[in-house]
C-alpha cells in the first residue's frame, strides 16, 4: 500500500456561498482522504454531513451555488482541479463513473437501454453506433440481465427496479474507469435485490480492478463492502481508517455513537442508543468542535477550540482533543472529578 | 376507466348546454335584429312579417328547442342577414381561420421554444430575465393594441405590408405576428419551466455524469422530455386560435370565423353568432376531452384519483 494512491484528495474544501454571499456553507471542509487502486472506501455520514457534495466535488460536477475553495485532488497523478471543462467532461464517465442515489430516476424513460448503455462508449471511444449496441448487450450480460439481446432494445418502463438499478451499474462501467463513486446506490432497493447488488458491485470490481467508494449511512454495508471508512460530521472526516479497526475501537465518540446506533439481532435487552440533539447547521457552526453540543465526552476546551486531524494508529486519523496525546488522561480526570 | 370517460362525456355535454343556453340568451339581450334589417320607418306589418319569417315571434323555450334542433340535425339555418344557410358560411371562412391559426403557431413555437430552453439553461441570466419581460408583454398586452401599433409601424410608416384583407402571403404577416404573440408567450413560459423541471432531474445528472458535452444533455437528454407538455398545450392551443381571432380578424379585415362572428354580432344574426360560438364550444371541449383521456390511458394515477 506504499504505492501512490489512486485518488488523494488534500485539504479539499467545497462551500455553497447564497447569492448575496451573505450565507456560506461548508459541505465540505479541509477533507483529506486517499484511496488505491481496487480498494474500497466507505463514506458515512448522517444526511447532510456533505457526504454527496463531496462526491460531486470529486467530478466537479457541483450545483451553481457550490465552489471549490480550495485543496487539490490528485487522480492518477493529475490535480483534477487544474483542468479545464473539456477536460473535465473527459474524465466524467471514462475514468471516474458514478452510480446516484435514485436508479429508479437515471434512466431517461425516451431512449432505449443499448442507446444509454452505449452512450459513454460512442462519446469516449467514438465507437459507432453498431459497436456501442454489441457493447451494450456484453455489458448488460457482465451485469447478469437475463435475454440481453431483447432487453438492449427495450426501454426503462419495461424494467423492475433490481433491474434499472443494474442497467445504471452497467452505465458506470461501460468505458471500464478507474475509480466508481456509488452514492447510497441500494436505499431504493429491497433486501434481497440489495444484496445481490452488493454482491454484483464487488464482483465487478474484482473483474475489472476498479476503486469504489461507497457513500452510505447504513454500516452494515460498509462491513461488508469496504476496506476503508471515513466517517463524516458537519462537512469534516473525523475519523478514517481500516474499517475493521474502526469497528473493534472507535476513536471518536460520533464514530462510537453511529456504532451504537445500529440494531443487534443477537442482543435484545441491548438498547438502542440514538444520538441527542440535531445535526448542526452547517452556515452557523459553534466554535470549537462541530460535534461537541452532541457529544456525551466533550471538555472545556472542545467548544472553544476546534481539533486538529491527529494521526491515532498506522493509516488512522481522528478529530478529536480525546484523541490528542495527552488530553484524554485530562479529560478522565476532569470527568472524575464532575462525578 | 368506461366509468371515467363515460363521466368526463357527461361534464362535456353539461358544459355544451350551457354555453349553447348562454349564447342564446346574450344574442337576444343585445336587441330586435328586425330593426337593423329593415329600413327605419318600416310598417309594423312589415316588422312583424319579418319577426315570424325568423321564427322570432315564438315563445323563448320553443326558439331554444329549434336551435338545438337545428344544431343536432346538422342544419344550421339560415343567416338573417346573408338569407344563405349558415353552414355554408362557416366552412366558406373555416380554410382562412386554419391558415391563419397554422402559421400564427408555428410562428410562436419557433419564438417560444428556442427562446424557452435558452432561459432554462441560462437560468437567472441575461437571456432569463429579457424572456420573462417578453413573457409578460405578450401575456397582458391585448391584441388589438398589437395589431394596431403593427399597422402603425408596418403599414403608415413604413408602408411595407398591407393592413386588411387575405390574398398573398403578406396580408398574412401581421395577422399572424399579432395571434402567436400571446401564444409565443405562453409556449416560452412553458417550454421553460418544463425544461428547468427536466435539467434537474436525475437522468440529466447521469448524462452529465456520462462525460456527454452539454450540447447532447441539453439537446436529446432534456429537450426531448421537456417538449411533452409543450406539444399537448400546443394541440389545444391551435384548436383555441381557430376560434379566439376575433378581434384579430376585425383588426385586420382577415376573412375567418372571427370576423364571421363579429359580422353576426353586428347584425345581430344570431344564427351565425350561435353557430359560430357553439361549433367553436365543441371543438374546444372535445380537444379538452380528448387529452383528459389520452392522459387517463398514459397515466393509471388519474384513473384511480377519480
Amino acid at each position: 500500500m506504499s504505492s501512490q494512491p489512486l485518488l488523494s484528495l488534500e485539504n479539499l474544501s467545497t462551500h455553497y456561498v447564497s447569492q448575496q454571499g451573505a450565507r456560506v456553507v461548508r459541505a465540505v471542509d479541509d477533507v483529506t482522504l486517499s484511496l488505491h487502486a481496487g480498494g474500497t472506501l466507505g463514506i458515512v455520514g448522517e444526511s447532510g454531513s456533505g457526504k454527496s457534495t463531496l462526491a460531486l466535488s470529486i467530478l466537479r460536477l457541483l450545483p451553481p451555488a457550490a465552489r471549490i475553495v480550495g485543496g487539490r485532488m490528485i487522480f492518477e497523478g493529475e490535480n483534477l482541479l487544474d483542468k479545464s471543462d473539456t477536460e473535465m467532461r473527459r474524465v466524467r464517465g471514462k475514468r471516474i463513473a458514478m452510480i446516484l442515489q435514485d436508479p429508479m430516476a437515471s434512466l431517461n424513460p425516451l431512449f432505449s437501454i443499448g442507446n444509454q448503455v452505449g452512450e459513454p462508449i460512442r462519446v469516449h471511444e467514438g465507437a459507432s453506433r453498431a459497436s456501442a449496441w454489441e457493447r451494450a448487450v456484453a455489458l448488460l450480460k457482465s451485469v447478469r440481465i437475463a435475454s440481453p439481446e431483447t432487453r438492449v432494445s427495450q426501454f426503462p418502463h419495461e424494467m423492475s427496479g433490481g433491474m434499472r438499478q443494474r442497467i445504471v451499474g452497467a452505465i458506470g462501467i461501460s468505458c471500464e474507469p478507474r475509480l466508481l463513486i456509488a452514492d447510497e446506490p441500494t436505499t431504493s432497493l429491497d433486501l434481497t435485490i440489495q444484496a445481490q447488488y452488493l454482491n454484483l458491485l464487488r464482483d465487478l470490481q474484482r473483474e475489472h480492478g476498479l476503486a469504489l467508494i461507497f457513500i452510505t449511512h447504513n454500516l452494515g454495508i460498509v462491513a461488508k463492502m469496504c476496506d476503508q471508512l471515513a466517517v463524516m460530521y458537519a462537512g469534516q472526516v473525523v475519523e478514517q481508517g481500516p474499517v475493521s479497526r474502526i469497528f473493534s475501537a472507535p476513536a471518536h465518540p460520533y464514530t462510537r455513537a453511529l456504532l451504537g446506533s445500529i440494531p443487534r439481532m443477537t442482543d435484545n435487552r441491548q438498547h438502542l442508543t440514538a444520538i441527542e440533539g440535531q445535526p448542526p447547521d452547517l452556515s452557523s457552526l459553534p466554535p470549537g468542535c462541530a460535534f461537541a453540543p452532541r457529544c456525551p465526552m466533550a471538555i472545556a476546551r472542545c467548544r472553544v477550540e476546534a481539533p486538529p486531524e491527529v494521526a491515532i494508529d498506522e493509516g488512522r486519523t481522528a478529530r478529536c482533543w480525546l484523541a490528542v496525546p495527552g488530553v484524554e488522561a485530562t479529560a478522565a480526570t476532569m470527568r472524575s472529578n464532575v462525578a | 376507466m368506461k366509468n371515467y370517460i363515460l363521466r368526463r362525456v357527461g361534464y362535456s355535454l353539461l358544459s355544451l348546454f350551457l354555453l349553447s343556453l348562454t349564447i342564446f340568451l346574450f344574442v337576444r339581450v343585445t336587441g330586435d335584429p328586425t330593426s337593423l334589417l329593415l329600413e327605419p320607418g318600416a310598417s309594423p306589418e312589415d316588422i312583424e312579417n319579418l319577426r315570424r319569417q325568423f321564427g322570432l315571434d315564438q315563445p323563448l323555450w320553443v326558439q331554444y328547442w329549434r336551435f338545438i334542433e337545428s344544431f343536432v340535425t346538422g342544419d344550421l339555418g339560415l343567416s338573417f342577414y346573408y338569407r344563405t344557410p349558415v353552414l355554408d358560411l362557416y366552412f366558406e371562412r373555416l380554410p382562412n381561420s386554419l391558415l391563419l391559426a397554422a402559421v400564427a403557431m408555428a410562428l410562436s413555437l419557433l419564438i417560444g421554444i428556442p427562446s424557452g430552453v435558452l432561459a432554462a439553461v441560462r437560468v437567472g441570466g441575461f437571456w432569463d430575465n429579457a424572456g420573462k419581460i417578453f413573457t409578460l408583454l405578450g401575456l397582458s398586452l391585448p391584441s388589438f393594441f398589437i395589431g394596431l401599433v403593427l399597422i402603425l409601424f408596418f403599414t403608415v410608416y413604413l408602408g411595407w405590408l398591407p393592413s386588411s384583407g387575405s390574398g398573398t402571403a403578406w396580408h398574412l404577416i401581421m395577422p399572424a405576428v399579432t395571434l402567436g404573440w400571446y401564444f409565443a408567450a405562453a409556449h416560452m413560459r412553458l417550454t421553460r419551466s418544463s425544461m428547468l423541471e427536466v435539467l434537474g432531474s436525475e437522468y440529466v445528472k447521469l448524462a452529465r455524469l456520462k462525460g456527454l458535452p452539454e450540447a447532447l444533455v441539453i439537446g436529446k437528454h432534456a429537450f426531448k422530455n421537456a417538449l411533452i407538455p409543450v406539444i399537448t398545450l400546443a394541440g389545444i392551443n391551435l384548436v383555441v386560435m381557430i376560434n379566439v381571432a376575433v378581434v384579430v380578424e376585425t383588426v385586420f379585415a382577415w376573412p375567418g370565423i372571427g370576423r364571421l362572428l363579429y359580422e353576426g354580432i353586428s347584425f345581430r344574426d344570431f344564427p351565425v353568432v350561435q353557430a359560430v360560438v357553439v361549433i367553436g364550444g365543441c371543438m374546444i371541449i372535445l380537444v379538452n376531452l380528448l387529452v383528459d383521456i389520452l392522459y387517463a390511458l398514459i397515466d393509471p394515477r388519474i384513473r384511480l384519483e377519480s
